[in-house]
C-alpha cells in the first residue's frame, strides 16, 4: 500500500460529515419508521445506524463474509483448518461464508439494511480498499477496541496508515494482491510483459480483463504513463477508457468479468488476462505451471481487502478476537500458504518458510522493495468522480 | 368474480349466517391480497418514487432526493436505447427458436409418445431441478472454443480458424431459448393434448393430406398454446440478464445488464428504476398488441 494514498476532497468530506450528524439525529427519533422501511432498498436519505449492543459474551458466535478461495481449506475433511483451530481455542463458533463475489453487488445487498440499522447477518465483512473507505465514511463500520486486537501491531508497515483509515482504527487488512498479466504458457510461451504483448494480433478475441474498474483502468493508465495513485485528471482517466473501448470494439477483449476469468483461462477461451496474482498462482499450482503471472513492465496495481465490523454487528468482541487470531504470524503463514496473496503480517515469513521454502521467498507473498516499486494503489475517488467514472466504465463494457 | 357472487347472495339471504358468510370471500382473498400489496404494490410505488429522484451534487454515494425529475426517463432511455432494441430482438429470436424446437417436441409427446408420455414430460421439466445459473454456466463449457460443438463445426471447410460461439450474440440467443424452453413446451403440450383425435380423422376423411390437416386443423386448435408459450418465453427473455452476462460479450449486453449495472455498480437507483419502468411498460404494450392481434383475449 502506498503511503501517499490520496483521500477525498475536503468539500466532499464536509458533506459526508454533515450527513453523519444528520443520521445520528434521525436515529434518535426512531429508526424503523414506515418511511425507513420504504427506503430500505435504499436511497439512503433516511435514518442511519443505531448504536448496537454487544452480546458477544452471551452469544459465542461470529459470522464472517469473505471472497471465494480466500481461506485455507482442506478438500478432504471439508474444514477450514485455521478457523477450526480458532473455534477450539476461543470457544466461539465461527460461520464462514464465501458471500462476496463483487464489491458493488455485496454493497448493494447489505446497504439497505445498514441504512436502517438492521442486522445484515455478518459480523465481519471483507471489502476492497475503496469500498472499505465507503463503509467507514458512511458510518457503517464499528471502531475496533485496540485492547482486544493486540496483534494489530503485526501489520506490515506500508499497510498501517492508509488514507481512508489512519492508524487502522476501523479495519485490518485481510490480504493484498497485485493486478497484472496472466497467461497460458502453452499458447504463449514467451509470456506477456507489455500491453503490446497482451494485444498482439494472435490474441485477438482471446483476452479477458477484470470488471474491477480500478485494476483494469489502473493498468491501462500506467501503460499510458499516468500514475493512478496521483491526482490524475478526468481527461487522463477518459483517455484510458477510450483505449479500453477501442480494444473492445476491435474485438481483442472478449469479455470483461470478475473472479470467473480463471474459468476462461482453464477452458482455453482466454489466452491472456488482466487478472489477480493469487488466482493465477493457484491455477499454476493446480496445473503444473500451465499458467503464469507478471506485473506489467509499465506497472501494475496493488489492492487490499480489509476486515471490518459492520455497524449492525452485535458480536463485535468475538469479531475482534477472530481478527486478532489471524494476525498471529503462524496463523497468517498458514493462510498465505493456501491463498498465495500478499500476507499482511510480515513476521509470518519465517513461519511460511517452514511450511514451504519456495513460497516463503516469493516476492508475490512477501514483496521486496523492487516489486513494490512497480505497483501503484488507485487513489480514492470523490463521490462525484466515482459516479462519473463508474458510469463511463460501465458504458464502455456495454452496460 | 366469485366474491361478487358471494356478496350479492348474502344481501338477499337472511338470518344469523349472513355476517360470517359475507366475510368469507375476503378472508379467502386475504393471503393473496396481502402478498400482492407487500411484494408488488409497495415496491412498485417505491420504484416509481425512486425513478424521479436526483443525486445532490457532492453528496454521499447512494443518496437521492425527490425532485420529480421525469427527464430521468428520457435520459435513461436515450443512453441505453441500443440495449433496449437488442433485448427485444434477442428475445424474439429466442422465442422463435424455442417455438421451432418445442412444437415438434410437444406434438410428439401429445400424439406419438404412447406409454412414455409421462417420462418425457418429466424430462422436459427436469432441467428445473438444477439452478438456472449453473445450467447457463454449463453452456460455456459446451460452446467453448475447444469444446465439442465448435470443434465439430470447424471440420467444415472454409470455416475460419478464429470461429467461436462463446461470447457471441449466437450464444446469448441459444442460452435464452434453452433456458425458457420448458415454458414454451408445456403450454403447447397442454393445448395439443386437448385436441380431439376425431377432428383429425374427420380431416382425413375429407381428403385432406397430412400437411393440410396440420395447417387447417391442428395448428389453429393449438393456437392458444402457441400464444401462451410465446408470451411465457418472450417476457422473461426480454428482461433476462444472466445469459447475456455469462454467454455474451460487451457488445451483446441486454437491458437487464444495464439495470443491474446502474443499480449495483454505479449505485444510480433513479436510472435503474426508470429503466425498469420503461421495460415493464414496453413489454405491457407489446403483449397487449400481440394478444389483440392473435385474437385470443379470452386466454388472459
Amino acid at each position: 500500500m502506498k503511503k501517499d494514498k490520496q483521500s477525498i476532497s475536503p468539500e466532499a468530506r464536509a458533506i459526508i460529515r454533515a450527513q453523519l450528524t444528520r443520521r445520528t439525529l434521525f436515529a434518535g427519533v426512531g429508526a424503523v419508521s414506515a418511511a425507513g422501511l420504504l427506503a430500505a432498498c435504499g436511497t439512503g436519505s433516511s435514518t442511519g445506524a443505531e448504536a448496537v449492543v454487544d452480546v458477544s459474551d452471551s452469544e459465542k458466535i461470529v459470522r464472517w463474509a469473505n471472497w471465494p478461495l480466500y481461506l485455507d481449506f482442506n478438500e478432504e475433511t471439508k474444514v477450514y483448518p485455521t478457523l477450526a483451530a480458532f473455534e477450539q481455542k476461543s470457544g466461539i463458533k465461527a460461520t464462514y461464508e464465501e458471500a462476496i463475489d463483487d464489491n458493488n453487488t455485496f454493497y448493494g445487498k447489505v446497504q439497505g439494511q445498514l441504512s436502517i440499522g438492521s442486522d445484515i447477518g455478518y459480523d465481519i465483512v471483507t471489502p476492497t480498499d475503496w469500498m472499505a473507505a465507503r463503509y467507514i465514511e458512511q458510518g457503517y463500520a464499528q471502531k475496533l477496541d485496540p485492547a482486544n486486537v493486540p496483534n494489530k501491531s503485526n501489520i506490515r508497515q506500508v499497510l498501517a496508515n492508509v488514507g481512508y483509515d489512519k492508524g487502522r482504527q476501523y479495519s485490518l487488512t485481510w490480504q493484498s494482491g497485485f493486478a497484472g498479466f496472466g497467461w497460458n504458457t502453452q499458447k504463449l510461451p514467451k509470456g506477456i510483459r507489455t500491453m503490446e504483448d497482451l494485444f498482439a494480433p494472435a490474441n485477438k478475441g482471446k483476452v479477458v480483463v477484470l470488471s474491477e474498474l480500478r485494476d483494469t483502468i489502473g493498468v491501462i493508465m500506467l501503460y499510458q504513463g499516468v500514475d493512478p495513485s496521483s491526482n490524475f485528471t478526468e481527461d487522463q482517466f477518459m483517455n484510458a477508457i477510450d483505449f479500453f473501448k477501442q480494444k473492445i470494439a476491435d474485438g481483442f477483449i472478449r469479455q470483461v468479468k470478475g473472479n470467473s476469468y480463471s474459468e476462461d483461462l482453464k477452458r482455453g477461451d482466454a489466452n491472456a488476462v488482466i487478472g489477480w496474482s493469487g488466482d493465477i498462482f493457484i491455477l499454476r499450482a493446480e496445473s503444473d505451471g500451465k499458467f503464469d503471472f507478471a506485473i506489467p513492465e509499465s506497472g501494475g496495481t496493488l489492492w487490499s481487502d480489509n476486515m471490518l465490523i459492520p455497524s449492525t454487528s452485535t458480536h463485535k468482541k468475538n469479531a475482534e478476537s477472530l481478527m486478532n487470531y489471524y494476525y498471529e504470524p503462524a496463523v497468517a503463514a498458514e493462510v498465505a500458504a493456501y491463498v498465495n496473496y500478499i500476507c499482511p503480517v510480515e513476521a509470518a515469513q519465517p513461519e511460511l518458510e517452514k511450511i514451504d521454502p519456495e513460497l516463503g521467498n516469493s516476492p508475490y507473498i512477501f514483496p521486496d522493495a523492487a516489486t513494490l516499486a512497480k505497483v501503484k494503489v488507485f487513489r480514492s475517488l470523490s463521490t462525484d468522480e466515482s459516479t462519473k467514472f463508474q458510469t463511463a466504465f460501465d458504458e464502455a463494457i456495454g452496460n | 368474480m366469485a366474491f361478487l357472487h358471494g356478496l350479492s347472495k348474502s344481501h338477499t339471504g337472511s338470518g344469523s349466517g349472513l355476517k360470517s358468510r359475507s366475510l368469507t370471500p375476503y378472508i379467502l382473498l386475504a393471503p393473496g391480497l396481502i402478498w400482492l400489496i407487500t411484494f408488488f404494490i409497495i415496491p412498485i410505488f417505491s420504484l416509481a418514487s425512486t425513478s424521479t429522484m436526483v443525486r445532490p451534487e457532492g453528496s454521499q454515494i447512494g443518496t437521492y432526493v425527490q425532485e420529480l425529475r421525469f427527464a430521468n426517463y428520457i435520459d435513461a432511455f436515450l443512453a441505453s436505447r441500443e440495449q433496449y432494441l437488442r433485448s427485444f430482438i434477442y428475445a424474439a429470436l429466442a422465442t422463435l427458436l424455442a417455438l421451432a424446437i418445442a412444437y415438434p417436441l410437444a406434438y410428439a409427446i401429445a400424439f406419438k409418445s404412447g406409454k412414455f408420455r409421462n417420462i418425457l414430460l418429466v424430462l422436459v421439466i427436469a432441467p428445473f431441478f438444477t439452478s438456472f445459473l449453473l445450467r447457463t454456466i454449463a453452456w460455456t463449457q459446451i460452446l467453448a472454443d475447444s469444446g465439442p460443438v465448435v470443434s465439430a463445426i470447424k471440420v467444415i471447410p472454409f470455416i475460419d480458424e478464429t470461429f467461436r460461439i462463446n461470447n457471441t450474440s449466437t450464444a446469448v440467443v441459444i442460452g435464452l431459448a434453452y433456458n425458457f424452453l420448458p415454458f414454451m413446451t408445456l403450454p403447447l403440450y397442454a393445448s395439443l393434448e386437448r385436441i380431439d383425435p376425431r377432428t383429425l380423422e374427420a380431416s382425413g376423411d375429407l381428403y385432406a393430406n397430412g400437411l393440410t390437416t396440420f395447417r387447417k386443423v391442428t395448428l389453429p386448435l393449438s393456437m392458444p398454446g402457441v400464444v401462451a408459450g410465446t408470451l411465457l418465453t418472450f417476457i422473461p427473455a426480454a428482461g433476462d440478464y444472466v445469459n447475456a452476462a455469462i454467454l455474451g460479450n460487451p457488445n451483446t449486453k441486454m437491458i437487464g445488464n444495464v439495470i443491474e449495472s446502474r443499480f449495483f455498480a454505479v449505485v444510480d437507483y433513479p436510472t435503474a428504476a426508470a429503466l425498469s419502468f420503461t421495460l415493464m411498460a414496453t413489454i405491457l404494450i407489446l403483449v397487449t398488441l400481440y394478444i389483440r392481434r392473435s385474437g385470443t383475449d379470452e386466454l388472459v
